[in-house]
């Protein structure tokens, strides 16, 4: 399985610059499906998923936004209390360690979906494979 | 290493001071002849050329400053009539706006000795083949080394700037031993020949390189891509051209042609002389001149003179490569930043690209604030905001190890820094202290 593409996008904390951003995206008929936002008192990144990936990535970058393309995974999680800990619990015993997570604005019909950021994708995907966890193909994902 | 002229560049300080008394004298009642310029500068400061005894009796003499060339552009400085002026050289420096010197035969004659001396140094003579990269024209950097070259009898091979896939094809072909031109082009010229993989093909031994600013790094890198050993020569139009001072193998200073040029370091602001080893800027009397002589000029380079003698045997003073200008400094709490200190440090960060930055200087409850702005680039993006926090106190910490003052750093979005003319304004001092 191939590996989930995330765009990471610096911005500066003055108002109106994630706007930009997805005015950009939006403009380019780009179509966003999860998106976190980390900050600092100086600065932010925004980080999302979008349905063309590379598409987004040169738009943005002509724009003059710093972008940079990490690989993550995203797990399908059951859409019942207790879900996603079970799932975190899943991983944690699979030794992966998660360096941070995020939810899907919408849902697919495996159940509610999250992005994952591991240190080492590839080797989550080698281990969890034998594992009862439901990992979602960068196809699904992109056509959320 | 060999020299090419020992009797000049072994000579002992008490001989050589007796030379240099000479030329100066003769130096200055020349000029107080021949320029105006100077005859009413030296008539106000009512110093007459028998006023000149001993050599510190320089100090009495007054100041020439970039300005002035731009003042008394193109032919008010020239000491010697027209007919032997034999060339014309110029810079533009960075206002665009145009200086002129001109030579005489005698003066192009001394000028090849200096540039003779820096070839003998790092190891050239007749039997080596002197590539001179640096562009031919009114700029001093390629005539000035040829002449050099010529003068010391080496096949000289003017390829002129540019083009570099046929000056590596030259280089090899001919047989280059020794390279001239500007750092930067040499570690272009360095990257392009180990991409193209012809570095085992090369008989290059050493290079001379200057007219620009470089950095220790930068030697190293040179010297690691093309596989020789990089020497720093210095010079500036307004005094000939490269070959004012010269390194030789010990690599630790530049040796002032003191018998052609007298070097003095002076506090940029009182003007003060100030004592062997201080640091200041370099001031300049040429001692030989014909075609345009200059009076104390003030070069703006800030550097120390070295007056320990040289490993190499040479006697003449070094020079230490200058760590600015005194256009470029900036005084902050009382210490004194160059910007390119700030920009060794950015260049640490980011791989191999300086990023774009800005340096904001303000007073806030009578204290200097330092802030440096620095244009995030991929290289230092990251999808986790912890690291790309770790690279900005990273900045934080060297810069305060560096240049012993606290700045505050900030990760600005690209283009943020103002351009003009295409080139990034570094430096915004928004201190009025002079209201
Ligand atoms: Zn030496």
């Amino acid at each position: 399985m191939q590996f989930i593409k995330q765009l990471s996008v610096f911005v500066e904390n003055k108002s109106g610059r994630l706007s930009d951003i997805l005015t950009t995206v939006g403009n380019a008929d780009i179509d966003i499906s999860a998106l976190s936002i980390a900050d600092t008192t100086d600065f932010g990144i925004v980080r999302m998923i979008v349905n063309n990936p590379e598409q987004a990535a040169s738009v943005l970058r002509e724009n003059g936004f710093v972008v940079k393309v990490t690989d993550v995974i995203a797990l399908a999680v059951a859409d019942i209390p207790g879900g996603l800990a079970k799932e975190v619990e899943k991983l944690k015993n699979a030794g992966i360690s998660i360096e941070y997570m995020y939810a899907f604005i919408g849902k697919s019909d495996k159940g509610a979906l999250v992005i994952v950021r591991v240190e080492d994708p590839e080797k989550a995907i080698e281990v969890l494979k034998g594992e009862s966890v439901t990992l979602v193909s960068p196809e699904e994902v992109y056509r959320l | 290493m060999g020299m090419y002229q020992p009797e000049i560049e072994t000579m002992e300080r008490s001989e050589l001071e007796k030379l240099q008394l000479e030329r100066l004298q003769k130096q200055v009642k020349y000029v107080y002849e021949n320029v105006k310029v100077y005859r009413e500068r030296m008539d106000k400061k009512g110093v007459k050329p028998e006023d000149i005894k001993t050599l510190k009796d320089i100090a009495k003499l007054p100041f020439t400053t970039k300005q002035d060339l731009r003042d008394y552009y193109p032919f008010e400085l020239f000491a010697a009539p027209k007919k032997d002026i034999v060339r014309i050289h110029a810079s533009s420096g960075t206002t665009g706006r145009q200086i002129v010197a001109g030579y005489t035969r005698n003066d192009l004659d001394m000028w090849a000795d200096c540039m003779a001396r820096q070839i003998a140094a790092a190891g050239g003579d007749e039997n080596s083949v002197v590539q001179v990269s640096y562009g031919y024209g009114l700029f001093t950097g390629g005539l000035g080394a040829h002449g050099g070259a010529e003068r010391i009898g080496a096949m000289t091979v003017p390829t002129s700037s540019g083009n570099t896939e046929r000056q590596i094809r030259l280089m090899i072909e001919l047989g280059a031993t020794h390279l001239c031109c500007t750092p930067s082009y040499a570690m272009y010229l360095g990257e392009t020949i180990n991409e193209m993989g012809v570095k085992d093909q090369l008989s290059l031994k050493a290079g001379i390189f200057g007219a620009e600013p470089w950095t220790e790094d930068m030697r190293h890198q040179i010297e690691e891509s093309l596989g020789i050993k990089a020497y720093d020569v210095y010079g500036l139009t307004e005094i000939t051209g490269p070959g004012v001072s010269y390194e030789c193998h010990v690599q630790g200073g530049m040796h002032v042609c003191e018998d052609m040029f007298l070097p003095e370091i002076i506090d940029p602001d009182t003007e003060e002389v100030l004592p062997p080893g201080s640091f200041g800027e370099l001031v300049f009397t040429t001692l030989t001149k014909e075609g345009m002589p200059m009076m104390r000029y003030r070069t703006r380079d800030l550097c120390v003179l070295d007056y320990e003698k040289c490993e190499c045997g040479r006697t003449l003073v070094r020079m230490k490569k200058p760590a600015g200008r005194t256009d470029d400094m900036l005084i902050i709490r009382g210490v004194n930043v160059f910007p390119s200190q700030i920009e060794e440090v950015l260049l640490k960060m980011g791989g191999d690209i300086t990023p774009n930055y800005q340096i904001i200087v303000g007073r806030e409850n009578n204290t200097d604030t330092l802030e440096v702005q620095v244009e995030m680039s991929e290289s230092m993006l990251s999808d986790d905001i912890k690291s790309v926090a770790a690279i900005e106190k990273k900045i934080v910490s060297k810069l305060r190890s560096t240049l012993g003052l606290g700045a505050v750093v900030k990760l600005v979005e690209p283009k943020t820094i103002t351009r003009s003319e295409g080139k990034a304004k570094r430096v915004i001092d928004n201190r009025k202290l002079h209201d």
